[in-house]
């Protein structure tokens, strides 16, 4: 019995050994032998130089670009969107650098958890060049904290909450190519003044840093650009069903316009409950990009029917992306027209990355590419004046890259209609 | 000291924790009422808001009173807690929801809307009651001998279980039931507005209590079933098939929750794979509240429930300038549950065991 004991003692040990020097991560993903090119840089010194080293590819290895947007639950259309954008991307592309593209893609879950999640799985695989996502920015400022940990750069063609790229807790390898949400607080305010010619708002958002932070900047416009006042700001929890406690204390205040940026499985929620609130029946309904999908329109019903929801302008200029890429996106998604309304900003942040690559790689004479992630960085930073489908975009220090244009749009007969600017 | 003891009719030494208690009963007395009386102060909401705070909190009570029937019943019988019975009221909701969206787009509900309205309501009952005897079956059967903590994690892993199972079904999207034509707009009682779904909620779960009522006080089962909750063994030799009472139960608790669940879906008409957990941990506070093992506890929980959940969070904390209570509801309700079992443990109504 002993001898057994201590020979499955010895075997379990040797496995343990054996699997942690199997698993994934474990071996260094810097250069390592094969003599280089003579012309151009030296792949050995340049990765031995770069602070997270560069991610290798075989002659024939297919380039890995990671995703992390919403692709299940509730918010499932805004994820699927961008993911859409990229697939796009990657068909019209055809290869980079020589090398084919493939796409490694997670949930990020539209929360902290799952972003978290997300980000740890993806930094496990060292063949990822660069992530596109993510959709939330709750999700965002966690994968953007440890994507940026291990040199992996985060690209978000979703994420819109100011914190993330304010000077002061910005992620060195982060960026976005939609807009900052100081932009669209603020459009969204100017047309409340200027439009609906509304005196007082009231606002709801979910506790997530995107709806709190939109809807305190809609708030700061709102008071400062046309005197308005704001009766009261109030928050609810994800997950809540129950709304009519707080749309009754938004009613005694006698808002005019009632602004609430948040997600489908709550926005439908509230939109549904506050038209059988008494007092909120004169009360305008508006709400942001979280809410412009047809998800929203399927669970709200007939209550969504004159809601105004701001959000990316999708009025591109130029012809390639009626002509090109929507008939592009419908072949691949199977939809027919699009579910969200960040799939061109994806489009965009995939041939950026895309273009950096093409920029900063690096090849020895045995045929292997090599991208030193903090010239990446530094590549997709420079980027200006890229003409993408969203515009010209340049990227600032902080990480805003977006030609950020923001339109209203209202629910008609069950369809959304631009009507501003 | 023995003076002041005598004069407040205290027979035996004060302890630590009695004082602690006595304090503490005294600071929840007092916050409330201060609370209370300050909110009432600011003025914040009219009493025509009140009022209909207390209206849907009154019909919200009726959904957890029946999903808390569920809870009462089982324990009443097993003595365990049914923690999958939230998974239950789910399983009934969602796959009717397939049922009410086939009817919508073949247009039957639009020409018939009672009888589709009937139609998805007894899709969801069978549906549950299914769900809930083949977890009795497969769950708790095989572990009826087995010590009380075995069952209570088996019945957290079946919930879990049936989460995902149904997460995987159906997909982890939300989905929103058509509206019922019939259902819309309000009654006016005096000075109150009712909406016509609150009314149909309230009313409804009446007539299931009801039914319930008088299932267990006049059919043959009902006896069964009030033999074996007092004595299985006895019952067992008096000739009642336990096993067949107890599926009984659970068929019973099934369909009330999948009624409860469609209920649900006309006060918030979404439905989730999600959406039974926390209403079913709130149906068990229910049950709790009101006395565990006694359906008319579970009831009276239930209604005094909602009502806390509706009325409670800003009734108390708007008077302390505390912004947003309504982000403390589930706070609020389980906080009476805790000072319910260290105040009267036996709930409301008492226990089964008590009356």
């Amino acid at each position: 019995m002993q001898r057994l004991l201590r020979w499955s003692a010895t075997i379990t040990v040797l496995l343990l050994v054996l699997a942690a020097c199997a698993a994934p991560g474990a071996s260094p993903s810097s250069s390592a032998g094969g003599s280089a090119v003579a012309s151009g840089q030296d792949p050995t010194t340049v990765c031995a130089a770069d602070p997270f080293g560069c991610v290798k590819y075989g002659p024939t290895d297919p380039i890995n670009l990671g995703t992390s947007l919403a692709i299940t639950g509730a918010n499932s259309s805004l994820g699927l969107d961008s993911q859409y954008g990229v697939k796009v991307a990657i068909a019209l592309r055809g290869k980079v650098a020589g090398h084919d593209v493939k796409e490694t893609d997670t949930d990020d879950g539209c929360s902290a958890d799952g972003g978290t999640t997300s980000a740890t799985q993806l930094k496990a695989d060292p063949t990822i060049v660069a992530v596109v996502g993510t959709s939330c920015s709750s999700a965002g400022i966690k994968a953007a904290e440890i994507l940026s940990a291990s040199g992996i750069f985060l690209l978000s063609p979703s994420n819109t909450a100011p914190s993330l790229t304010d000077p002061a807790s910005h992620q060195p390898f982060y960026a976005r190519t939609a807009h900052n949400d100081k932009i669209q607080g603020a459009a969204m305010a100017d047309f409340a003044c200027t439009v609906l010619k509304v005196k007082s708002a009231a606002t709801i958002n979910d506790g997530s840093p995107y709806a709190q932070q939109l809807q305190q900047v809609f708030a700061d416009n709102f008071k400062s650009k046309c005197a308005g006042t704001i009766t009261t700001q109030e928050a609810i929890t994800v997950g809540q069903t129950d709304f009519n406690s707080v749309l009754t204390k938004i009613a005694a205040g006698k808002p005019n316009l009632l602004y609430y940026p948040i997600f489908v499985a709550e926005g439908a929620l509230i939109t549904q409950q506050a038209k059988q609130t008494a007092g909120l029946e004169h009360t305008i309904l508006a709400g942001a990009d979280g809410i412009q999908t047809p998800d929203f329109l399927a669970a709200a019903g007939s209550a969504a029917e004159g809601m105004y929801m701001s959000g990316p302008d999708l009025a591109f200029s130029g012809t390639f992306y009626e002509s090109t890429f929507i008939p592009k996106y419908k072949e691949i998604s199977g939809e027919s027209a699009p579910i969200s309304v960040f799939h061109a900003h994806a489009f965009d942040a995939t041939n950026m990355i895309f273009d950096a690559i093409e920029k900063v790689k690096l090849t020895d004479a045995a045929g292997n590419l090599y991208i030193p992630r903090t010239a990446l960085k530094d590549a997709i930073f420079a980027t200006a004046n890229f003409k993408g489908i969203t515009g010209n975009l340049t990227c600032n220090s902080d990480g805003d890259c977006a030609n950020a244009k923001i339109s209203v749009v209202q629910v008609k007969s069950g369809k959304y209609v631009r009507i501003w600017p | 000291m023995a003076m002041v003891r005598r004069l407040l009719g205290l027979h035996e030494r004060l302890s630590v924790v009695d004082v602690v208690l006595a304090l503490l009963r005294i600071g929840v007395v007092v916050l409330v009422v201060t609370g209370v009386w300050a909110t009432l102060n600011k003025g914040t909401f009219t009493l025509k808001a009140w009022e209909s705070l207390a209206v849907s909190g009154v019909a919200l009570g009726a959904v957890y009173a029946l999903i808390a029937l569920g809870y009462t019943l089982v324990y009443g019988i097993l003595f365990m807690i049914n923690f999958a019975h939230g998974e239950v009221f789910m399983s009934g909701a969602f796959t009717a929801y397939y049922v009410a969206q086939w009817l919508f787009l073949s247009g039957f509900l639009a020409q018939n809307p009672v009888v589709a309205f009937l139609i998805v309501l007894l899709v969801a009952m069978l549906v549950s009651a299914t769900i809930a005897v083949v977890l009795e079956r497969v769950a708790y059967r095989p572990l009826r001998n087995a010590p009380r903590l075995v069952p209570l994690i088996t019945a957290i892993g079946a919930s879990l279980f049936l989460q995902n199972t149904f997460r995987g079904l159906y997909g982890a999207g939300v989905k929103a039931y058509p509206s019922w034509p019939m259902f819309t707009g309000s009654l006016h009682f005096g000075d109150v507005e009712i909406r016509v779904t609150q009314i149909v909620v309230f009313v409804a779960a009446i007539l299931l209590m009801l039914g319930l009522y008088w299932f267990i006080e006049r059919t043959r089962t009902g006896r069964a079933m009030r033999a074996v909750s007092e004595n299985k063994d006895v019952a067992a030799m008096m000739g009642i098939n336990v096993d067949r009472v107890i599926m009984t139960t659970f068929a019973i608790g099934g369909l009330l929750a999948g009624a409860a669940g469609i209920l649900y879906t006309l006060l918030f008409n979404q439905v989730l794979f999600s959406m039974g957990f926390v209403p079913g941990i709130k149906a068990f506070t229910a049950a709790v509240l009101g006395g565990i093992g006694n359906p008319v506890g579970a009831m009276v929980g239930g209604l005094v429930l909602g009502v806390l959940e509706s009325i409670g969070p800003y009734l108390l904390l708007d008077g302390f300038n505390i912004p947003t209570p309504n982000q403390l509801t589930t706070v609020v309700a389980f906080l009476v549950l805790v000072l319910v079992l260290i105040f009267r443990p036996t709930g409301i109504l008492g226990t089964k065991d008590a009356t």
